[in-house]
């Protein structure tokens, strides 16, 4: 049984922290190492590196010293990262510098324990700080490659490369260009118009499709009610391929193959689901009493559906909604099968684009889609606090 | 009086039908597919827009899924729904789809047209005409291009086919090709095998089993490709000191993107691409494709389309007439594969050979890799 004082920041022994910082140090060495070429050398320097500096931060100079420390390792770390990198390097180095810096003693010092309950375990300790730290790697791997696409789609070059002049910040290294190629090229005009025309009306579709059966399978007196549902989500099961090529064969029979109307189709089964799914699941906290009540006052179950029913589900419907809308913009599978070249859609350009000639313009379209998903998204959530607000459903 | 009127009227109806006879056999709108990128773009430039010209109210769609023609035609031809009306493909898939009937068979001496000379087509494309239903358009090559500012100090540019297996003297990744074709042959040709004697030796186990020995002294150091832009963009990075594509993205990467990249042109390997006509197509589709065909393939529109991309045409007739890049004003015949300073060593795409053996040495080839 270890005992605790109530004093729980307190100065860690060498043998603690000079080989967590160590290890820290390796994991950086990892990508500049990979960067340089070689990732052991990497991830040896990195932890020889970080070991020393450890070491002297905690065991040789004083506490005092912390701020020069820290000041001193900001501008190794750039003059390093100007070594390796240049200009771009210098930033690097120095986020590095400040970085670890703070982490030497943070470590050193037992700070990480100061917004801790005093009772932790060091395991509960290390479990706290584990959980964040997977946290924001998940964040990181999936947000790193929409962010590192966007200086990319400024790039002056025709290719997917950082060229030294973007990498130094000279002005001749960026340009315009792609965006301007995309809004002057009749093909990217085109697609944007084909995908404008189709998504809205599949969005339509499928919310008035999906709402439907949603308050229908929700309703007790429904036979098959659970064998009905797997069928209208099965879209969402199958692999999309699947449905593409059945599609395929079956609207080449009707004639529907290669027309507006087939796309628009195709995306509405895909979109179904969605909105089933999400509507049934506001469906689960509607009380059903409020319609009975409103039938009582005289209303018929139109009336009763748009005046008590749907804006009490709206917010349900409503994201299954613009999930039936992304699924419609983004893909790119079905649409290669039951469209036609008249039919090509944003994503149909942008698979063809990246597999016959690696453009930037990609790079652009993805930029600008990306903004708008994000302008769209804050739009939507901005609405539907300001709906509950007002609704006083939440506080604030 | 109201029965002459009518009769009149109909009269003139049917007068005027007759009168549009021509116009209405053919359809008023067309789906073409091509590959892509720049090499569509010459396409777009060359044959269409002034075929477009000649008949305003034609649409013309592109769908660019040369790439995976075959595939898609044995599906539209399944459900019994051919959209493409003229499809462009390499010479391979040409033959695949001429075998399996699902492209028609063309006639030059009837469908295609003369030389300026009165050469008969069938003379001016002479070799080029392989398998029943190919309409012969371009030669191009798969050939190397290396970085010039990545060749080692006091070491002289490769340019041989064999400095591509010489990692001493020139260090560096390569690019090559995901498939057998073209490799192996390279690889025997570097490992002391005759060039006439190629083909000889890879129908044979062992010479399969040489290739790809020889093949593995490099393969830590190949990068595979499988699109035609990968080899560009990686040599574009520095990823690659060289690598092999066709020579027009080369040609692209090194004049157009200015790239310090060079030409190898030893040992590339010719191969054509050209047009099909997917058969059964209904009458007024037929006539519409057999026009822009007869167009598209003449000897000026062959002759321009070396404008917009360096490779070379097809027809006799048309190289003396390959002039200068429509935006770089540069002469394009250096650059045409086909050219006499580039063409000292070269392989033509075996069609046969890789028809019989393409299954059996694919399955090796990436066994191989795999392994």
């Amino acid at each position: 049984m270890a005992t605790y004082t109530l004093k729980y920041v307190e100065k860690k022994p060498l043998s603690f922290s000079v080989p967590v910082v160590a290890a820290a140090g390796a994991f950086a060495g990892i990508f500049v190492g990979a960067a340089q070429g070689s990732i052991w050398q990497g991830i040896l320097a990195g932890a020889v590196l970080m070991a020393i500096l450890t070491f002297l931060a905690q065991g040789v100079l004083s506490e005092s010293m912390e701020k020069p420390f820290r000041w001193g390792m900001v501008v190794l770390f750039a003059a390093g990262g100007y070594v390796f990198g240049e200009i771009p390097g210098i930033v690097v180095g120095a986020i590095f510098g400040v970085f670890y810096g703070w982490f030497i003693y943070w470590i050193g010092q037992g700070r990480y324990r100061e917004k801790l309950l005093p009772y932790l375990t060091p395991g509960q300790v290390l479990g706290h700080f584990a959980f964040r730290v997977i946290c924001g790697m998940i964040f990181f791997f999936l947000i790193t490659p929409i962010v590192v696409v966007m200086p990319l789609s400024f790039n002056a070059e025709d290719f997917f490369t950082f060229t030294p002049e973007m990498l130094s910040f000279d002005p001749e290294g960026y340009s315009l260009k792609h965006y301007r190629d995309f809004f002057t090229s009749p093909d990217w005009q085109q697609a944007l118009w084909n995908s404008v025309a189709i998504a809205p009306v599949a969005t339509l579709l499928s919310v008035s499709f999906g709402t439907l059966a949603a308050i229908g399978l929700s309703s007790e007196h429904v036979p098959f009610r659970r064998a009905i549902m797997a069928i209208l989500i099965s879209p969402m099961i199958v692999p999309l391929i699947i449905s593409a090529a059945g599609m395929y064969f079956f609207y080449s029979r009707l004639g529907l193959q290669g027309t507006y109307w087939g796309v628009v189709l195709a995306h509405a089964a895909l979109g179904i689901p969605f909105v089933i799914i999400t509507v049934t699941a506001t469906l689960v906290g509607f009380d059903r009493s409020l319609t009975r009540a409103a039938a009582n006052m005289g209303a018929d179950p139109v009336t009763t559906f748009f005046r008590v029913q749907m804006p009490l589900i709206l917010p349900g419907v409503i994201s299954g909604g613009l999930f039936a809308f992304i699924t419609s913009f983004d893909e790119v599978v079905v649409v290669l099968f039951v469209g036609s070249a008249g039919q090509k859609t944003l994503p149909w350009q942008m698979f063809i684009g990246l597999r016959e000639q690696i453009s930037p313009t990609i790079l652009a379209v993805a930029t600008i889609l990306v903004s708008i998903s994000i302008v769209l998204l804050t739009t939507v959530e901005f609405l539907r606090r300001r709906s509950e607000r007002m609704r006083g459903l939440s506080p604030g | 009086m109201k029965l002459t009127t009518t009769l009149l009227a109909s009269t003139a109806v049917a007068v005027s039908t007759a009168g549009a006879v021509t116009a209405q056999d053919m359809a008023n709108s067309m789906t073409l597919v091509s590959w892509g990128g720049a090499y569509q773009n010459s396409q777009v430039k060359a044959y269409a827009e002034p075929y477009k010209e000649m008949n305003p109210d034609l649409e013309i769609v592109w769908d660019e899924s040369s790439n995976e023609a075959v595939a898609k035609l044995r599906a539209m031809d399944e459900a019994g729904n051919v959209t493409w009306d003229v499809v462009d493909v390499v010479a391979a898939d040409a033959l695949r789809l001429c075998d399996e009937g699902l492209a028609m068979e063309i006639d030059p001496e009837e469908m295609l047209a003369e030389a300026p000379d009165g050469t008969s087509a069938e003379d001016d494309f002479g070799d080029m005409l392989v398998g029943d239903c190919f309409i012969p358009q371009i030669v191009y090559s798969t050939t190397f291009g290396y970085r010039t500012d990545m060749v080692p100090e006091g070491v002289e540019p490769p340019s041989e086919i064999c400095d591509v297996f010489d990692l001493e003297t020139y260090p560096g990744k390569r690019a090559l090709e995901k498939r057998p074709i073209n490799n192996m042959e390279w690889a025997l040709l570097c490992d002391g095998v005759a060039k006439d004697e190629v083909y000889d030796v890879l129908a044979t186990e062992e010479g399969q089993q040489q290739a790809l020995d020889k093949l593995a002294t490099i393969k830590d150091d190949v990068i595979w490709w499988s699109d035609g832009a990968d080899t560009p963009q990686l040599l574009a990075d520095g990823e690659v000191f060289m690598g092999s594509t066709y020579n027009g993205r080369l040609f692209s990467v090194i004049e157009e993107q200015g790239q310090p990249v060079a030409m190898m042109w030893d040992a590339q390997v010719f191969d054509l691409d050209g047009w099909i006509i997917p058969a059964n197509l209904p009458e007024d589709r037929l006539a519409r494709a057999l026009d822009f065909i007869y167009f598209a393939t003449d000897t000026q529109r062959l002759a321009d389309q070396a404008k917009y991309i360096s490779y070379g045409p097809a027809r006799e007739s048309s190289a003396p007439m390959v002039g200068q890049h429509a935006d770089l004003g540069i002469d394009m015949a250096p650059h045409m594969p086909t050219d006499p300073e580039n063409s000292k060593n070269t392989f033509l795409y075996n069609y046969e050979f890789w028809a019989d053996y393409r299954d059996d040495i694919d399955a090796k080839f990436q066994s191989w890799l795999a392994g």
